[in-house]
């Protein structure tokens, strides 16, 4: 028998930390979303494809940058302190991932306004001649070009990688504190990138190439949740805790429906026979994938929050 | 204030606002008074005033606004070191819901319907009342309710018109058993500030007295000493105290059978040869007679009584006489419990004596005081009646007046009709046993006054509401203090009164005035008044007015440092047996008698402090409520799960007259037995006026509608009611 | 060079809120906000009962995770004996620090900014006790320096048995608590 009670009240503390709510999280999934899109964009770019006359690649830089502003304004509301804002840029602190982050996001713009620019898309080389000039221009230099693409998939790889770190690095809440959240984050907005691109692509060859892509990082998606729970539950009491909270707590219903079901088996079962031609491509699976990945940021933002080392002093 | 986080922020605090809003807020009022607003820090010395025990505090006013409270380190009741409360106290004066301006009524009594009034309207209204009843029923038949060093002018003014019934509740709803039961044996009392040697206990025995949830601040200090110095704790309760939990002992006794538990105890020191023979030979009287009763109480027969094993009994029997006579067996000090309760206390005193620890170090220490005399008034007028709290000596050793005799007679109109209430700091509401005989008493009044600060209960009930400036805003009476240094304490004000509150000497000059009684208040105003009573003491009023407190010299407070043993009771001795009781009719030694259990499937209701408020005071000081904004009531795990409520679930009690009380939170608990429920005193007030708190948590009051007196003296015993469970309104 | 601390004698703590009264006056802390508070932890079944009472802030902590992972460096270590403070101006109210704190001591000043108890640097600058320890009627409060081997603090610590809070998240606190 444990009694233990606290005479705090804090708001957003209290009983239970819920200080990030929907901002946080869409600002999590966007960023993963655009570093998938960074990496699909430099991969299409790297392996010239930008030639060809309708790649998505020449679509993708403008509507990630136009995402991630979307993103970053969700994470400029949840600001206790707005006005201060601008204090972010007047230094760097190594060991804090909002820094980096802040600091990433800067570089990215440019990254995505030169692959913009590798091959304007028809909508504006029309309207506006000197950026088809640019084109061209760029054109000339193959390596340049090359060299825009991995850029492109770096940058990408960093942006994704940092929305899990953010959370992993907060050593104080045992949901978050796996060495294996960046990855998840990673491959789920690699998945739910190719789904969106999937969604956006003209061309046919490309769309089958990132259904077939898709599956991939579905399935590895599959390995790393799995992964990453089986850390939790092989770790600490606390760890075993939280991870519950997921597998059979308060979060569980939407983990396994929302996230696993609908957002990675029914999709990946409809492409596997899409891409084998039993059936014919619909939007529903990319949507499917889309949807899971944005909840997937949402519950394990929630459930982080949720889970804290005080339990472990009783129950 | 970023307005996102300012909607948060008020979402949290519900309707309320942040202290420092408040204090913005209020000081405007403030301003103007505080006109020069002058920079910088400003200490200024005073004694505290959340409760009765007078620690000495020193105010910090910053920028012109009061600011903080602490402690005034040269004052040996505090030490430097005030209680939450006395530490919260500058919410009282930024408190929004005071009262603000005199009230008079516009509706029936309770309506809570006002007028508000100047003070010389009020006071006149006041004074031709009170001339009526004196001319048809004679001044006896005016009374007085008072609690507290504040009352003291007005009681002046009231004892010149030819008033003579005077009560607090400090007496029959409190000490009073304590001090009748010591009295009867040792010839004195235990007095407030207690005079218990807690800091040099060796064994400390505390049968309910809940130091830690009690803050009386001197008290807990030296509990915390005792505890440091490793001395032994033994606590009787039946729910797991803040104390019990410091214990090396806990008894978690069946409620009410307490007295089995002492007698058992003191059978054993006696059979055992443990007590201290010398001096029982030296001062005792009637040992013999009293070792011939409580030979049959031994801790076989306590323990069906207790529900204690009788080795428990034995080896904390034991225990307290290893120590002896440094062994403190603690009188407790609400003490109106069962009905039993001055013969209970009268057991304590028993056991303390066979321990020796009555005048001995880690006992009971001799107070002192300085030798300040009191202002030489005129003569008030002989009284033409008998006080009316206790016809013909009724409860034989009452040597206080007993609140609700008063109220009987008001009832009553026996002996002879009481027309007019006079109430200063006391809510009787929330103080009486049993609200519904006082609202019926106050509807015989011609006249029912009452100054407070904020509109509590019985405010409610007034004809007249007297405003009164808080603590921190007035000069009350000297406190000549009595303890274990002797010194003198001043309280003065720190900050002007927002509004048009007065401080209760100027009220009680003015209403002396106007009663044509000007010659009882000679001094022009109340520093000439302290002027003199110091200069003729031969001390300085600068003195004191600079430091708070002027200490004289040390004097011997125990025996064996030359205190003279003597004990003023009828045999000059320590009576362990009791002639006096005898001749009264009542048992000469201690008798147990078991306490009614209540109807099946309810439980006793049993009540007591949080160290954050007090009594139903301190619930609107928005800094104390923001400690504790509501009671909950304590309930076993075992009877929770019977009853399928979770921690932090609403319910309502009903007790055994179908009085049912507010809503008010579970803390479901292994810290209490099954066969009682627990409640913090003072909460679910029902004034309208009290915005902040009002139907916050539940009254114990409310449902305390039967009580016990106790024979002796009077006392009414409060716990006594059973309540069930009701599950969703 | 210092390292300030706090020790805390639960054997004497009655868990009466004087040291949160204290703070709320003393630092003007809003309502409904704490800097400091009372945990009762209780073990056992009637009557066989254990409670030790804990009073707990920000525990200062040698490894303070709230400072590491701040990007604007509002949230720093003070030169004065490893005090953690709070830069209100610096602050955006990006909350990683709250996230970051094991003890939940931190919160959002309605003012926006995060907050959280100082030690009372401004009276331990002027050699005072923060507000809490020197108004603490049960002298259950010890506050100074774990640097100095002869300071009150450290010779409690070396002479009696002690815990701190969730040491396993390597925070380094330095409030520890004589049981
Ligand atoms: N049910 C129940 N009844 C009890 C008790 C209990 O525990 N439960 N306890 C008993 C005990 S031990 C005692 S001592 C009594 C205490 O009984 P009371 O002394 O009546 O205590 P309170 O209920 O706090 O009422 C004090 C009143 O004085 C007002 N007041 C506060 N400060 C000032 C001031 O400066 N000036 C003026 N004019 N008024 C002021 C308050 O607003 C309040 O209305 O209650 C007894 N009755
Ligand atoms: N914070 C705070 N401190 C206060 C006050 C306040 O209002 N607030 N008021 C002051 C005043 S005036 C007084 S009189 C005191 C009152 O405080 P105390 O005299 O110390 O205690 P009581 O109010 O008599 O009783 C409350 C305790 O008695 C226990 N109890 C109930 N029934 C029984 C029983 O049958 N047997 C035993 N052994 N224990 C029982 C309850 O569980 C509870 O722990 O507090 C003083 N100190
Ligand atoms: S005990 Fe507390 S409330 Fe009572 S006078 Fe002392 S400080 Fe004030
Ligand atoms: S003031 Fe002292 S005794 Fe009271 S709760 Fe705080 S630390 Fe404990
Ligand atoms: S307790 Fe929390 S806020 Fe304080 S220093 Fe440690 S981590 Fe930071
Ligand atoms: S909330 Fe303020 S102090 Fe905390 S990490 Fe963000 S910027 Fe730093
Ligand atoms: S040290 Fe100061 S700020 Fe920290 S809890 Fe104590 S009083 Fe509050
Ligand atoms: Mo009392």
């Amino acid at each position: 028998m444990h009694e233990y009670t606290i005479t705090r009240h804090n708001e957003m503390i209290d009983p239970s930390l819920h200080i990030w709510g929907w901002e946080i999280s869409v600002y999590l999934f966007i960023g993963g979303l655009v570093a998938g899109i960074m990496i699909i964009t430099g991969y299409f770019i790297f392996k010239g494809k930008y030639l060809d006359k309708n790649c998505v690649c020449r679509v993708l830089p403008l509507l990630g940058m136009i995402l991630l502003s979307l993103g970053m304004f969700a994470l400029f509301l949840d600001l206790e302190h707005k006005l201060y804002t601008w204090r972010l840029y007047l230094t760097f602190k190594i060991a804090s991932p909002m820094s980096w982050g802040a600091w990433i996001l800067v570089v990215v713009y440019p990254a995505k306004i030169t692959s913009f620019f590798v091959n304007v898309s028809e909508y504006f080389s029309k309207r506006f001649q000197w950026m088809n000039r640019m084109s061209e221009k760029l054109q000339e230099h193959k390596y340049l070009i090359k060299t825009i693409g991995v850029v492109n998939m770096l940058l990408g790889g960093f942006l994704g990688i940092y929305t899990g770190v953010l959370l992993s690095a907060l050593g104080a809440r045992p949901l978050w504190n796996s060495s294996m959240l960046w990855m998840l984050f990673v491959i789920s907005g690699l998945s739910s990138a190719a789904a969106f691109v999937h969604l956006v692509a003209k061309n046919i060859d490309e769309r089958e190439l990132l259904a077939k892509a898709d599956n991939g990082f579905l399935i590895i998606e599959i390995f790393v949740i799995s992964l990453y729970l089986i850390g939790m539950i092989t770790s600490t009491k606390v760890h075993i805790q939280s991870a519950m909270l997921l597998l059979n707590g308060i979060f569980s219903p939407a983990f396994w429906v929302f996230v696993i079901g609908l957002g990675i088996v029914i999709p990946l079962t409809i492409q596997l026979l899409a891409v084998n031609h039993k059936i014919k491509h619909t939007p529903i699976a990319p949507i499917l994938v889309i949807t899971g990945g944005l909840i997937l940021r949402f519950i394990i933002v929630e459930a982080g929050q949720y889970s804290r080392w005080i339990d472990a002093a009783f129950k | 204030m970023n307005s996102i986080s300012r909607r948060k922020f008020l979402k949290i605090s519900g309707a309320t606002i942040s202290t420092a809003v408040v204090i913005n807020k209020v000081s405007k009022a403030l301003e103007k008074t505080d006109a020069a607003n002058q920079k910088g820090i400003k200490k200024i010395p005073t004694f505290c005033d959340l409760c009765f025990w007078k620690c000495g505090a020193i105010a910090y006013v910053r920028d012109g606004k009061l600011w903080k409270i602490e402690g005034n380190p040269i004052d040996p009741l505090s030490g430097g070191r005030l209680c939450p409360r006395g530490t919260g106290g500058i919410g009282a004066h930024y408190d929004p819901d005071r009262l603000r301006s005199p009230l008079i009524r516009t509706q029936e009594r309770g309506k809570e319907m006002w007028k508000e009034v100047t003070w010389d309207e009020a006071l006149d209204f006041i004074v031709e009342k009170m001339q009526i009843i004196k001319a048809k029923y004679g001044p006896e038949s005016m009374a007085m309710f008072s609690h507290g060093i504040g009352g003291n002018f007005l009681k002046h003014t009231l004892k010149a018109f030819g008033v003579i019934n005077f009560a607090a509740p400090s007496f029959a709803q409190c000490r009073g058993p304590r001090d009748v039961g010591f009295k009867l044996t040792f010839g004195e009392d235990v007095s407030s500030p207690e005079r218990t040697d807690i800091r040099n206990a060796q064994c400390l025995v505390l049968i309910g007295s809940h130091l830690g949830e009690n803050m009386h601040n001197t008290q807990v200090q030296e509990f915390a000493e005792a505890i440091d110095n490793g001395a032994s704790i033994i606590v009787v309760d039946p729910r797991f105290s803040i104390a019990a939990s410091k214990a090396k002992f806990y008894l978690p006794i069946k409620p009410g059978t307490d007295l089995a538990l002492l007698l058992a105890w003191m059978n054993v020191i006696v059979t055992e040869n443990l007590y201290d023979k010398e001096y029982v030979e030296k001062y005792g009287f009637g040992f013999e007679q009293f070792k011939a009763e409580i030979s049959s109480y031994t801790p076989e027969w306590a323990y069906p009584e207790t529900g204690i094993e009788p080795k428990l009994i034995l080896s904390t029997a034991r225990e307290m006489a290893r120590y002896k006579p440094a062994a403190l067996i603690h009188p407790g000090r609400h003490v109106n419990w069962y009905g039993d309760d001055a013969q209970r206390s009268r057991a304590i005193a028993l056991l303390n004596a066979l321990l020796g620890s009555w005048g001995r170090k880690g006992g009971f220490y001799y107070p002192v005081s300085m030798d300040v005399r009191s202002y030489p008034y005129p003569a008030y007028p002989n009284p033409t009646k008998e006080k009316v709290d206790n016809p013909n000596k009724k409860y034989p050793f009452a040597d206080e007046a007993i609140t609700t005799g008063i109220r009987e007679a008001t009832l009553t109109g026996n002996p002879y009709p009481i027309k007019g209430w006079f109430v200063y700091a006391t809510n009787l509401m929330q103080a009486l046993p049993n609200g519904e005989i006082t609202k019926q008493a106050i509807q015989n009044l011609d006249l029912m006054v009452v100054v407070d600060v904020i509109p509590s209960e019985i405010a409610g009930w007034a004809d007249v509401v007297l405003p009164e400036s808080v603590y921190l805003e007035r000069y009350d009476d000297l406190n000549v203090e009595w303890f274990r240094e002797p010194f003198i304490a001043l309280r003065q004000p720190v900050v002007e009164s927002p509004n048009d509150q007065k401080p209760n000497w100027w009220i009680a000059k003015k209403l002396a005035e106007k009663l044509g009684l000007g010659n009882y208040f000679p001094w022009k105003d109340i520093e000439e008044y302290f002027n003199y009573r110091l200069t003729a003491a031969g001390l300085s009023f600068d003195e004191l007015r600079k430091n708070g407190i002027i200490l004289g010299a040390k004097q011997p407070i125990y025996f064996d440092e030359g205190v003279p043993a003597e004990f003023p009771t009828p045999s000059g001795k320590i009576e362990f047996y009791s002639p006096q009781l005898q001749q009264a009719g009542f048992d000469p030694v201690p008798k147990y008698k078991r306490p009614s259990n209540g109807p099946v499937g309810s439980f006793r209701l049993l009540y007591g402090r949080a160290s954050v408020h007090s009594f139903s005071r301190t619930q609107s000081n928005r800094i104390l409520s923001d400690m504790m904004s509501e009671n909950e009531v304590w309930i076993n795990t075992i009877i929770a799960e019977r009853y399928g409520i979770k921690n932090g679930d609403y319910i309502k009690l009903k007790n055994q007259d179908g009085v049912m009380s507010n809503k008010v939170k579970v803390k479901v608990t292994e810290r209490i037995r099954p066969d009682c429920v627990f409640m913090v005193h003072g909460f679910g007030h029902t004034a309208k006026g009290l915005k902040h708190v009002y139907l916050k948590g539940a009254s114990d009051a409310q449902l305390l509608t039967r009580y016990e007196i106790d024979p002796l003296m009077g006392a009414t015993s409060m716990n006594m009611n059973f309540v069930t469970i009701e599950i969703g309104d | 060079m210092a390292r300030f601390g706090m020790v805390i004698d639960t054997k004497k703590c009655v868990g009466c809120m004087d040291c949160v009264v204290a703070c709320k006056t003393e630092n003007d802390v809003p309502e409904a906000f704490n800097r400091d508070w009372i945990v009762q932890d209780v073990r056992g079944k009637n009557p066989n009962l254990h409670m030790e009472i804990r009073t707990e802030r920000c525990n200062h902590c040698d490894h303070p995770p709230c400072v590491y992972c701040c990007p604007t460096g509002a949230s720093h270590v003070h030169d004065l004996g490893g005090i953690v403070l709070v830069t209100h101006d610096l602050c955006i109210g990006c909350k990683a620090c709250l996230a970051s704190c094991p003890y939940d001591a931190r919160f959002i000043h309605p003012e926006g900014y995060a907050d959280k108890c100082t030690f009372c640097v401004h009276r331990v600058e002027k050699g005072l006790d923060p507000a809490c320890v020197s108004v603490c009627p049960t002298h259950c409060m010890y506050f100074g320096d774990f640097d100095d081997p002869n300071s009150q603090v450290s010779k409690l610590l070396a002479s009696r048995e002690n815990h701190s809070l969730i040491p396993e998240t390597g925070t380094r606190p330095q409030i520890f608590y004589l049981v």
